[in-house]
């Protein structure tokens, strides 16, 4: 397998989009990418999607969006892996060029959840949990994570403020991307009195429901420096797969699928946790960011929270957290989510993040994109291409 | 969901029938067609006694619409006596009165309703013991 580059990004803010469809964001992301870049097609299209069919009537975006894109492809296809979407397409992107199968491929994740008046985004959000033996009995998929946060608060002795940490570091990122949902900070109070969605998860431990399409240029390393742009290697695209269902595992607050993909990953790219300038991780909920840090190996297990202070999780910490405001603040366009935090990650990389928020000489960072309750997991290291 | 669907799950929501592995004798809930640590296919039918222990549990506020009659509702895994975690709403208990390790014991309640028109699905809760 040969090494692969990203030499073109593109994304659509995260918003309430009600004057674009589900193809006019991912096709303005996708022309976006391919502009930055300064290519006209590529060889392959992968989507990540997952609401498109339960709330949009849409399924087989592959062939739908290569068309509007106006591509010439030999491949065009959608994968689904709930929140994981989006990085189930790059992984698959990634793969195709690796393989040699073909010379250039783009992933796009894109993702309509907020225009629905007869479907329910939260009943959608639901599927990506057990339908007869979870969903069938009541749990939305934030239900799910309230029962991880409520264990994990009760065995480890730890009280709600120690989370406020991740959301308020996350809120005051996205201050500074244009491209985020929510641009305002947040103060401990706030967190402390948010309304509660599923005892003890509250609104402001919660990524927001949003719209939004990220889309990536991937082609052979070898070839990247005739672009414009600064390339991006992929230097490791890993996978963890673990129960759908959190009862069916042994430990819930350890999740094993997030230890997989990231040992996985940082041994493909030969680097350990020191190596990293920082980290996209999947902060749909603040109870997630904990357990994800624990299992990655970035804090003991019970002492994730312990990280939720500027000095560590800070822009100029030791590990920057969610830089562009992560899930919580960007948003959780779900199948899309997978596909901005690459594109972050990126444009970091570039050395082209807003003043505020470029983590200085960002040479390497790591991204992880989780579906489900950690159910699926890809954890992704990208590497500034040495001049 | 579609009545054949709730049907063949009968056996489940009204018996908390699972499965054994007639090889290595694991247990599981909802029942297998291979066991998930030997691999066998040998697997045949196990009832659940239906008591066992609160792990971790929520009030859900912001529910699933065809739950939204019972807002607020608690739902929790519970440790089933003979081993496996199940997940299941709590009744006849309130919020404040759940707590982790809570003994609970099965019973039989309307889960919820599709629709209008649509079927009234029955299943397994969990209440604390009557003694």
């Amino acid at each position: 397998m040969r090494k692969v580059a990203i030499v073109g990004i593109g994304q659509v803010p995260v918003r309430e989009h009600w004057d674009s469809g589900l193809r006019e964001m991912a096709v303005r992301a996708i022309l976006d990418a391919m502009q930055d870049a300064d290519v006209r097609n590529c060889d392959a299209l992968y989507v990540g999607n997952m609401l498109a069919g339960y709330l949009s009537d849409q399924s087989n975006l592959g062939a739908l969006l290569a068309d509007y894109a106006g591509l010439q492809v030999s491949e065009a296809v959608s994968l689904e892996a709930a929140c994981g979407s989006g990085a189930a397409a790059f992984r698959q992107a990634v793969l195709a060029v690796a393989s040699g199968m073909v010379e250039s491929a783009i992933a796009v994740g894109v993702e309509k959840l907020t225009e629905h008046s007869d479907v329910s985004p939260t009943n959608g959000l639901a599927t990506a949990a057990d339908a007869d033996f979870e969903a069938a009995m009541g749990l939305s998929f934030v239900a799910i994570n309230a029962l991880l946060m409520r264990r994990y608060m009760h065995e480890y002795k730890c009280r709600k403020e120690n989370f406020a940490g991740f959301v308020i570091n996350a809120h005051d990122n996205a201050r500074h991307n244009p491209h985020a949902m929510f641009r305002q900070a947040i103060h401990l109070e706030q967190y402390q009195h948010a309304k509660l969605i599923a005892d003890p998860i509250n609104l402001l431990d919660s990524s927001p429901i949003a719209d939004g399409a990220a889309a990536v240029v991937i082609v052979p390393a070898e070839q990247a420096k005739q672009f414009a742009q600064p390339a991006v290697i992929v230097n490791a695209c890993e996978v963890g797969v673990d129960t759908l269902s959190l009862s069916k595992r042994k430990d819930p607050l350890k999740l094993g699928a997030v230890t997989q993909s990231t040992q996985r990953a940082m041994q493909t790219a030969g680097i350990n946790h020191t190596d990293i300038d920082l980290l996209e991780a999947h902060d749909a909920f603040s109870v997630m960011t904990t357990l994800a840090l624990e299992a990655a190996g970035f804090a003991e297990y019970g002492q994730g929270t312990q990280l939720a202070n500027p000095a560590t999780i800070g822009i100029n910490g030791k590990l920057p957290l969610s830089t562009f405001g992560g899930l919580k603040a960007r948003g959780h366009p779900v199948g899309a989510t997978g596909m901005y935090q690459i594109v972050e990650a990126v444009t970091q990389l570039r050395h082209q993040a807003p003043d505020a928020i470029q983590v200085s000489d960002a040479k390497r960072a790591m991204v992880q994109n989780i579906g489900g309750s950690a159910s699926y997991v890809v954890t992704t290291i990208l590497e500034r291409d040495k001049a | 969901m579609d009545l054949p669907r709730i049907w063949r799950l009968k056996s489940q929501r009204y018996k908390l029938e699972g499965s054994q592995c007639k090889s290595c004798q694991k247990l599981s809930f909802p029942p297998v067609q291979v066991c998930s640590d030997c691999r066998s296919q040998e697997i045949e039918p196990f009832r659940f006694a239906g008591k066992g222990s609160v792990y971790s549990f929520s009030t859900v506020y912001n529910p699933l619409t065809q739950f939204t009659e019972f807002v607020p509702y608690v739902v929790a895994l519970i440790d089933l006596a003979e081993g496996p975690r199940i997940t299941a709403q709590l009744t006849d208990v309130k919020p404040e009165d759940v707590s982790i390790g809570m003994k609970v014991e099965m019973v039989i309640r309307k889960i919820s309703e599709q629709s209008d028109k649509g079927a009234i699905v029955y299943g397994y809760k969990f209440r604390p013991p009557i003694k």
